[in-house]
């Protein structure tokens, strides 16, 4: 109660919150202050999640986007300011507390084991859900056939989700890029998770890659209920996809809005839409 | 008609006949979530009866058109024969084909029910639904990406399932009361055919002329419920609906439907199918990918290939000229057939083929002693929308390239003396529907049905095709000039996609070609030759090289007989794009629109018969895939063919 009091104290919050949903909010940043040594890669970022939005992180290279995503699954502990998930205010998070609480996510650089099968990268999305131990599942005793069966029909849902099929059996490592990626999220939904990291899920992708990993992110969330934040470079994709959008400067946070009035916003047209122009 | 005879000639009575005597026969299997799942005989009954309580409770009725639009899946078969037991007749439509294709078809037959596979065909739909004011229902197979879009007339296939049961409830015995209705001179389904000018055409076909025809080809071959099929053309295309459906029901074998397009490969070599049907291309296309794959290989593999393969088309072909093979050949083959003719059918998913056909094109001879002679029983018939299939087929001992078969049991042929062939027999379509003067156009008075195909009959009997009968034509010299001939000639290289001859009228021929984009590719990316796309690679010099070798080739090969040494091709060019069926050069069964293109390409054309231009700056309209339309440009170059001397003079 203490914590809402002090977010109607932010006067934009507040609209925002009364105009917005009574719904609690999934993710609560609260005043996070971030620093390496002498940097300070956040401050005083401060946004909420609501449960089935799709949130979007923009900013110039170096704003800090992905360190906060890394902040949000606990990778790095910030000094300041603190997390709320699902109503619960954390201390510290940490990346096994983390995935326990239903936060996945996928990486820029991609984090799949390229020698393995497109099925066996997803399944392992299933490890923190497996409950026989290891010596069950190496024998393949009664019930640790059974959860993986109940495993395998999780995995073989999100591969018919993603279109995949033709790929199943085929080692990661062998795929072209943008397929690489949709296992990478299929790896994440393989999770079940109740919030989505999604890190430049389109970087290095064509036109028709993009749309389809867009089609897919929107249908995860339609069809999964999963509330999905994403840091992305393409603002095409960035205003088309998401419900409300952070913008970040110099690890400032400089705006928090809708597309459209972000797109609008004087400073954010300063800071990032503005140079993108000028160069593009 | 009593009830004996409707159990055999109409679908609904064929398949309450397979669920009463195999109710535990497996009827379809479909893979789902990475397992075959599998359907019987006597749940498909109890399916196709709650499908046809849902589209009763829908209020279709006798005569109504229920339009089918999707990839095979067993539950739009099930919804066909749903329809057919109301008396309502199934159109299958395209699945591929663009949403402004679809009105004509969809006005035409006045259809008030369209049941679609997923949220594609759906979209198209409702972008049509101003055209189509009396389209009430789409009811869809798979809910993805549907749950939010609102639409009165949308409806889950699952909720007419369950319609379906409370509809039976309600009418007691009126299923049975329903299927008694049908008989086999009800017309049981409507298909378009393709066209290589206008609109489609609506072919009428019977419960009578579909079985009829199914069963003559199935007692031909001795079919039995125990072959596979797997089910992987649209089933919109009558060879693909009389394999996975008219035969299904007679010889109630098993139809296998494969996960997506792109697992068919996959799906093909788990299943195994014992009667196998593709048209040339598909052939051509897994022909390509075997060369592509063993270019890749390490040369001691791919000289055992070469050797083993033409060791297998040796002895074929001697067995197939009725001769004895070589004894050194006879003894070697059971050595190739281990080392590496049957693991190749095994990577082809072809191990278990009994017996399969090809049929729509004329295939290479050497395409069709390839699949010959790794041991696969590849045999040919002729046949069309319109004849319900089965017009000719080869016996298993009678397997010739250039011909397609004998005159299945039941058909009556004969040539005409312009050389267009005429037949008669029970699985003629009823008409063109709405449009009886094109049904004048190819039934006559006395019933005979006018192909608008040219060819002779051979002296064993066998009939043999040169060309549609409206292509062929003369040069200005007089040497007639079938097209496809030299066509199909240039498409057995691997290089080449596909080519267009011109010559009508001309002193001699020109051709447009398509490189095949994969094979060329691999070629290129060999040879260390960068390429930044398909318009590039046909352009580079070394690749216009390669084409011209092929050319060469053949018309060397059209010089060994003086009927076709005339034929020869003076000029050609490499085209920048690929012939499209969106770009409505090709129909969707990927036939080349010969006047649509001579139009389009006219400037070309024109360019090449003139010797003093080199090179010509081509602009063409394009249709991308999500319906955009542009231009591509390219500067092509014209190239002169060597020519040979026509090698026998008196033939």
């Amino acid at each position: 109660m203490a914590a809402l009091c002090e977010v109607l104290t932010d006067p934009s919050v507040a609209m925002r919150v009364a105009a917005k949903t009574q719904d609690a909010p999934l993710l609560r940043l609260e005043d996070i202050h971030l620093r390496f040594g002498g940097i300070k890669a956040l401050q005083a970022v401060r946004f909420d999640v609501q449960p089935g939005e799709i949130r979007a992180i923009i900013g110039p290279n170096g704003a800090g986007k992905s360190s906060l995503l890394n902040v949000i699954n606990g990778v790095y502990q910030p000094q300041q300011g603190h997390i709320a998930f699902n109503g619960d205010v954390l201390g510290q998070m940490r990346p096994a507390l983390a995935a326990r609480l239903g936060i996945a996510r996928t990486f820029q650089n991609l984090a799949l084991f390229s020698g393995m099968s497109v099925l066996d990268n997803i399944m392992a999305g299933r490890n923190l859900h497996m409950r026989c131990g290891l010596l069950a599942q190496a024998l393949r005793i009664g019930p640790a056939l059974r959860e993986e069966i109940a495993h395998r029909l999780v995995v073989e849902r999100i591969i018919d989700f993603l279109e995949i099929q033709a790929w199943r059996k085929v080692p990661v490592g062998r795929l072209p890029y943008g397929l690489q990626k949709r296992v990478d999220l299929g790896r994440a939904l393989a999770m079940e998770p109740k919030l989505l990291l999604l890190d430049e899920p389109m970087a290095g992708m064509n036109l028709e890659e993009k749309e389809d990993m867009s089609r897919f992110i929107l249908e995860a969330r339609e069809e999964f209920g999963t509330t999905i934040v994403l840091i992305e470079h393409d603002m095409g994709v960035v205003m088309d996809l998401s419900d409300r959008v952070v913008v970040l400067d110099y690890g400032r946070q400089i705006a928090d809005d809708t597309p459209d009035a972000v797109r609008a916003n004087p400073e954010v047209i300063r800071a990032y839409l503005g140079t993108t122009t000028q160069q593009g | 008609m009593d009830a004996v005879d409707a159990a055999r000639t109409t679908f609904p009575g064929l398949l309450r006949g397979q669920a009463r005597n195999r109710p535990q026969g497996i009827a379809w299997r479909e893979k789902d979530l990475g397992i075959w799942q599998e359907i019987t005989w006597s749940q498909a009954l109890d399916w196709v009866q709650r499908l046809a309580g849902g589209l009763a409770a829908l209020g279709v009725t006798r005569g109504d058109h229920i339009v089918i639009l999707g990839e095979n899946r067993p539950r739009l078969y099930a919804v066909m024969l749903a329809a057919q037991c109301l008396g309502a007749i199934p159109a299958p439509l395209y699945q591929d084909a663009v949403a402004a294709e679809l009105v004509y078809p969809l006005q035409l037959a006045e259809v008030k029910v369209a049941v679609v596979e997923d949220e594609e065909q759906v979209d198209k739909l409702l972008d049509l639904r101003d055209q189509l004011p009396l389209l009430r229902h789409i009811l869809f197979h798979d809910p993805r990406g549907l749950r939010k879009v609102k639409a009165d007339c949308l409806m889950d296939l699952d909720e007419v399932e369950a319609a379906g049961q409370a509809w039976w409830a309600e009418h007691p015995g009126g299923f049975d009361a329903a299927v008694a209705h049908v008989r086999a001179d009800d017309v049981a389904a409507l298909f378009f055919t393709s066209g290589t000018t206008g609109h489609p055409k609506g072919v009428v076909h019977t419960h009578a002329s579909l079985i009829d025809r199914a069963r003559s080809g199935a007692e031909f071959d001795h079919l039995g419920p125990f072959e596979e099929v797997l089910a992987y053309l649209p089933p919109a295309w009558i060879g693909q609906n009389i394999f996975s459906y008219a035969q299904h029901l007679v010889c109630g074998y098993t139809v296998n439907c494969p996960e997506s397009q792109a697992t068919v490969a996959i799906d093909l070599h788990e299943i195994g199918p014992t009667y196998y049907f593709a048209p040339p291309r598909v052939f051509e296309a897994l022909l390509t990918d075997v060369r592509v794959r063993m270019d890749d290989a390490a040369a001691p593999k791919r000289r055992l290939f070469d050797a083993c393969v033409a060791l297998g088309q040796r002895v074929q072909a001697a067995r197939d000229a009725h001769q004895r093979p070589r004894t050194i050949d006879r003894l070697l083959l059971p050595l190739a057939e281990w080392l590496m003719l049957a693991p190749l059918r095994n990577v082809l998913g072809m191990s278990r083929v009994r017996v399969a056909y090809t049929a729509g094109e004329a295939i290479g001879p050497e395409l069709f002693l390839f699949f010959r002679g790794i041991g696969i029983n590849l045999k040919q018939l002729y046949g069309s929308t319109e004849t319900a299939v089965f017009v000719c087929m080869q016996p298993d001992d009678g397997v010739r390239s250039d011909s397609v078969g004998l005159p299945a049991p039941g058909v009556e042929l004969r040539v005409a003396e312009h050389g267009e062939i005429l037949l008669r027999s029970a699985g003629l379509l009823r008409g063109y529907y709405k449009n009886p003067e094109a049904t004048a156009e190819v039934l006559d008075a006395q019933g005979w049905y006018h192909t608008g195909d040219a060819g002779w009959l051979e002296p064993d009997g066998q009939l043999r095709i040169i060309d549609r009968a409206k292509d062929v034509s003369a040069l200005a010299g007089g040497a007639l000039f079938a097209p496809k001939l030299i066509e199909n000639k240039l498409k057995f290289f691997p290089a080449i996609k596909e080519a267009v001859a011109f010559g009508a009228g001309r002193d001699h021929v020109v051709a447009m070609i398509n490189i095949d984009f994969p094979a060329v590719g691999s070629w290129a990316e060999k040879r260390g030759l960068p390429y930044t796309g398909y318009a590039d690679l046909a352009s580079k010099p070394q690749v216009i090289d390669l084409v011209a070798d092929c050319v060469d080739k053949v018309n060397a090969d059209l010089a060994t007989d003086a009927h076709t040494a005339p034929l020869q091709i003076h000029r050609f060019a490499v085209l920048h794009k690929e012939l499209d069926p969106d770009d409505d050069e090709l129909t969707r069964t990927r036939k080349v629109r010969r006047r649509f293109v001579a139009e389009k390409y006219a400037s070309l054309i024109a360019a090449l018969y003139d010797p003093a231009q080199t090179h010509h700056l081509l602009r063409v309209q394009v249709r991308f895939d999500d319906g955009r339309t542009g231009a591509v440009q390219a500067d092509l170059q014209l190239r002169a063919a060597r020519l040979h001397a026509a090698l026998r003079q008196a033939a």
